[in-house]
């Protein structure tokens, strides 16, 4: 028989057609929504005189451009407004289910998405969102589409894609203590470049993957994205489903132990072959941080910007422009410089461990005086969890505002800008130039280095301060 | 929605050889407020094209009157990051039709496929060139044929075939999208959804 790869199995199982020598008609089981990539498909759904094929397979929440603060007013900003708006009144239209602003399941998509059980293994997912990815770690397919293809789900509930070469990354051993998955992905992006999975379907694989919690293995698939993949997963295990039992939307009952056995038959076959394959020992794996525009311009913290030696032309160039909207040098150690703000939150490190893992080493500190921390939960189920455990009292003790959920200064759409020539120590995504804001000088780094960081008012390694 | 039928394009060329030139570059995401696809060239490559005061900055190419035209020759790694397909309406809407670059990330070439922005992928070698006698003569025309499947430039004659699958070849030759095919499949969506349930 022929072996198959995870990625095969579920793609081959969603092919409606093959177009000859063109993309496959692929068919999307779960699709979610937001404000700001979703107006013009509807828009062009009702140029063209079309409706929404199947309303319960699409899942809306508005978040990319929400405030962080007074979600129960009016939003002030008017554009932001009108999304929003917009979004309301095209579910209300279509019978496309919302978590509002101020519903008990409200958040960033990727978070609510898994927290609701909405995500599951096997399934295909899409969302006008490149950080779909996320849904990966489900043993999933999932990634990132265009308002174009938006439009094209909500009318057919299928687009056309082409099948995307397969890499597997296999990270192997024991991480060390003050390691995290945070790490792991950004470790990997350095080594293998912001363009270095750009055409692959990535599986990560390995006993240092299996050995994460779902929430760690989401904030891997959610970066895939950032090494140019077109998703990343993971095959679905016990860890997969104790998440998944008695979430509201997993199957319950016969409905599960039917689900569960369908769900084990989803991993790569022995000898299954991959168009390139990666292996790391996570015992090389160190905090790391970004030093530059793009997610692989990663360092150990406690390592050196690369020099320019070796570069050359346009290269070179690129390089010196994004050293130079940084303000740094080649060369020089990142420890020791100063930061301005360190933001916790977002799709890829806003859920409700992450925020455990910031409020645990902060536990009777005091952020410096040269910090503004924010930490914004990605869903109100997580800010829900926050205040229950104790560990919103902490942070506010600790010196940290704490936010309404929303992507917020992820990519500070709304009023959450770092301000201009500022620098912020981020567990977000992305550090490209003005993402946080115009002119904000974004450092990506796990929970616990952005922690440490907020103590001690500069860019420090999490495993010597205590 | 129907885009422009792209057949042959002869154009002067706009050069852009940064690397990793990411979609938030392209339209940062606080220009992406808007509920209709309307004006978004305005705002293309914002942050690089005007300063905070909304001052054109004198340095970048757009701000060139040297240069202009509908083919936009690219850095490396073009288009990378979140999947907003604003940052090819912002293209389109200011006036390109074509983006040329020795590498393109995945969701942005697809995007460009999806509204009639021609992505054409050249060698790095080739790409050399082209910035060299753009910069050497910004009068220099390049001619992209798509049905051919050929880049040339016309100074020299110097030409790179490209790849583009043919399904997507024809969609683009006839200014159609995918919408239109998908819609036309109907039935065999439905019978596939009966053979999954």
């Amino acid at each position: 028989m022929e072996k198959k790869t995870l990625f095969d199995k579920i793609w081959d199982a969603h092919v409606v057609k093959s177009v000859p020598s063109g993309p496959d008609v692929f068919f999307i089981d779960k699709h979610f929504i937001h404000e700001v990539t979703s107006p013009v498909a509807f828009l062009n759904l009702e140029k063209r005189g079309v409706g929404v094929l199947h309303p319960q397979r699409t899942v809306g929440t508005p978040d990319h451009n929400v405030p962080t603060v007074d979600q129960d007013k009016t939003i002030k900003d008017k554009l932001s407004r009108m999304q929003v708006e917009k979004l309301r009144e095209n579910c209300k239209k279509h019978g496309i289910e919302l978590h509002d602003l101020g519903s008990a399941h409200h958040g960033i998509v990727h978070v609510i998405g898994p927290e609701l059980g909405i995500t599951q293994p096997g399934m295909t997912i899409v969302c006008g969102d490149s950080h779909t990815s996320t849904h990966g770690a489900f043993g999933a397919i999932a990634f990132g589409i265009g308002t174009s293809e938006v439009e094209m789900v909500l009318a057919t509930q299928c687009i056309m894609q082409s099948k995307a070469k397969k890499m597997r990354i296999t990270v192997d051993g024991e991480l060390s203590a003050g390691v995290t998955s945070k790490d792991i992905i950004l470790y990997i992006i350095a080594k293998i470049s912001a363009a270095g999975a750009t055409g692959y379907f990535v599986e990560y694989a390995g006993s240092a993957i299996e050995s994460l919690s779902m929430e760690a293995r989401m904030t891997i698939c959610n970066m895939s994205i950032e090494m140019g993949a077109r998703g990343g997963l993971i095959a679905p295990d016990e860890t997969t489903f104790d998440y998944l039992k008695g979430k509201q939307y997993s199957p319950k009952g016969e409905e599960w132990d039917k689900a569960v056995s369908y769900w084990k038959s989803l991993k790569t076959d022995d000898g299954a072959v991959f168009d390139k394959e990666y292996h790391f020992d996570a015992a090389d794996i160190e905090p790391m941080i970004t030093y530059g525009t793009n997610p692989g311009m990663g360092i150990k913290v406690k390592g050196n910007i690369p020099s320019t030696e070796g570069m050359e032309g346009s290269n070179k160039t690129s390089y010196l422009k994004s050293l130079d909207y940084m303000g740094f040098a080649p060369g020089e150690a990142i420890q020791g410089k100063k930061v301005d703000f360190v933001f916790v939150g977002s799709c890829t490190n806003g859920r409700i461990e992450d925020i455990r893992s910031v409020a645990n080493y902060v536990k009777g500190k005091k952020k410096a005086d040269n910090i503004t921390a924010w930490i914004v939960p990605g869903s109100r189920e997580v800010e829900k969890m926050a205040h229950e455990e104790g560990l919103v009292k902490i942070l506010e003790e600790a010196g940290f505002e704490l936010r309404q959920p929303g992507c917020s200064a992820c990519l500070a759409m709304n009023d959450d800008k770092i301000p201009s020539g500022k620098y912020a120590v981020s567990t977000s995504n992305r550090n490209f130039e003005g993402r946080q804001g115009p002119g904000a000088r974004t450092m990506l780094a796990s929970p616990l280095t952005v922690a440490a960081v907020a103590v001690k008012g500069e860019i420090c390694d999490p495993r010597e301060i205590f | 929605m129907a885009y422009d039928k792209f057949n042959v394009l002869t154009s002067t060329v706009v050069p852009l050889p940064t690397e990793n030139v990411d979609t938030d570059q392209i339209i940062p995401a606080r220009f992406l407020k808007a509920t209709e696809r309307e004006g978004f060239g305005d705002n293309l490559f914002r942050d690089w094209r005007y300063d905070v005061e909304g001052n054109p900055k004198k340095d970048f190419v757009l701000n060139d009157s040297t240069y202009t035209g509908k083919i936009l020759l690219a850095g490396r790694n073009f288009g990378s990051g979140s999947s907003r397909e604003h940052a090819v309406w912002a293209l389109y809407d200011y006036g390109f039709r074509c983006v040329v670059s020795s590498f393109f990330a995945d969701i942005f070439k697809n995007n460009c496929l999806n509204i009639g922005v021609l992505p054409v992928t050249i060698s790095p070698e080739f790409a050399d060139v082209l910035f060299a006698a753009v910069e050497a003569d910004p009068s220099t025309e390049v001619e992209v044929d798509i049905d051919t499947q050929k880049i040339t430039l016309l100074s020299t004659g110097q030409s790179e075939s490209f790849d583009i699958n043919a399904y997507k070849k024809e969609n683009m030759k006839n200014g159609f999208d995918d919408i239109d095919y998908l819609l036309n499949l109907k039935g065999e969506i439905e019978e596939f959804e009966k053979g999954r349930a």
